[in-house]
C-alpha cells in the first residue's frame, strides 16, 4: 500500500515537472509584467533578437551562429562541431519542457552571445518565436 | 615459435587497444546532460583523474565558455570521473589546461590524420569525435566504423 502511494506521488510529480512551451512563455511573461504591466510577448521581437548580430563573442556573434538561420533545422556548435537539436518546438518536442533547462541555457547563451543576461521580456519573446515558428 | 609469440602479444595487446568505450552503466544523468550538451560526454578513461579534477576546478572558464555546474551536480560527476579515469602512464601528458585531444595516446592514435582533414568545416574540432567515428556516442571507435568527411572509409 505504502509503495502504491509512493508510486502514485512519483507519477504525479513527474507529470507536473514536464511543462509546455505556452507555460514557460507564460512564466516569463508574468515575470516581465512585474515591471511593465502592459507587457505581452511578441514572436516578432523574439525573431529580431534571435537574428541580431551582437558580435560580443568572435566565435559566436549571434544565436544563428550555432542554431543556423532556421530554428527548425539542426544546428552545429561553433567550437566543438557537435550537432545541436532544433530549437523550434515544432521540430523538437523536447524544447521548452523543462523550465530549469530553459533558464540554464538562456543564462549561458545570453552571457556569452549577448554579453549580458537577457530580461524576462526578451526570454518571453524568444520563447514565443520559437514556439510558433515552423 | 615466432608466430606463437606474436599471437600471444596480440592477445596481451588487445585489451590495451580497446576501441570500444561505452559510458559505464552508472554514468550520472547529470554527466550526460551537463557535459554532453556542447560535446560528446567523453568516457572518463580518456583523461587521468588529476586532469579531470583540474577541469572540474576550472569549469567557469572551460575553453572560453562558462560551463560551471552546481554543487549537487559536481558531487555526482566528480567521484564518477575519478572512478573510471584513465591511467596517466598510458595517456601521457594532456597539457595545461588538460585536453583529452592532446594526450600522447590521442595524438599517436590520430597521427595519420593530415592537418587538412582536421580543418574541414564538417569536423571543425578534434573534440568532434562523431564527425569521423560515427558511432562514438555509443562508445564505438573501431577502425572499421570510421568515415572521414570527404574521404569515406
Amino acid at each position: 500500500m505504502r509503495t502504491h502511494i509512493a508510486l502514485c506521488l512519483l507519477a504525479v510529480s513527474s507529470i507536473t515537472l514536464a511543462e509546455t512551451p505556452p507555460q514557460i512563455r507564460q512564466a516569463y511573461t508574468a515575470e516581465a509584467m512585474a515591471t511593465d504591466k502592459n507587457f505581452s510577448a511578441s514572436a516578432k521581437r523574439g525573431e529580431t533578437l534571435f537574428r541580431q548580430r551582437f558580435a560580443i563573442n568572435d566565435k559566436m556573434p549571434a544565436c544563428t551562429t550555432c542554431h543556423t538561420d532556421n530554428p527548425a533545422a539542426t544546428g552545429k556548435h561553433a567550437i566543438t562541431g557537435k550537432d545541436i537539436k532544433p530549437l523550434a518546438a515544432q521540430a523538437n518536442t523536447e524544447r521548452f519542457s523543462d523550465p530549469a533547462k530553459v533558464e540554464k541555457w538562456f543564462g549561458r547563451n545570453c552571457r556569452e552571445v549577448v554579453g549580458r543576461l537577457c530580461t524576462p521580456a526578451e526570454k518571453a519573446d524568444v520563447v514565443a518565436y520559437l514556439s510558433e515558428v515552423r | 615459435m615466432k608466430s606463437r609469440l606474436s599471437t600471444l602479444l596480440l592477445i596481451v595487446a588487445l585489451p590495451a587497444m580497446a576501441d570500444s568505450l561505452p559510458l559505464p552503466k552508472d554514468t550520472p544523468a547529470s554527466y550526460r546532460s551537463e557535459c554532453g550538451s556542447c560535446h560528446l560526454p567523453f568516457h572518463p578513461a580518456l583523461l587521468a583523474a588529476s586532469d579531470w579534477q583540474q577541469t572540474l576546478n576550472q569549469l567557469d572558464q572551460h575553453f572560453g565558455s562558462d560551463a560551471a555546474v552546481d554543487r549537487k551536480t559536481r558531487q555526482e560527476i566528480s567521484p564518477f570521473l575519478e572512478r573510471y579515469a584513465g591511467d596517466p602512464a598510458r595517456l601521457g601528458w594532456a597539457g595545461n589546461p588538460p585536453r583529452l585531444t592532446q594526450t600522447s595516446r590521442f595524438i599517436r592514435k590520430h597521427r595519420e590524420i593530415p592537418a587538412k582533414t582536421w580543418n574541414d568545416p564538417r569536423i571543425k574540432s578534434a573534440t568532434n569525435c562523431e564527425a569521423c567515428h560515427r558511432n562514438a556516442a555509443s562508445g564505438r571507435f573501431s577502425e572499421h566504423e570510421i568515415s572521414i568527411p570527404g574521404q569515406g572509409k
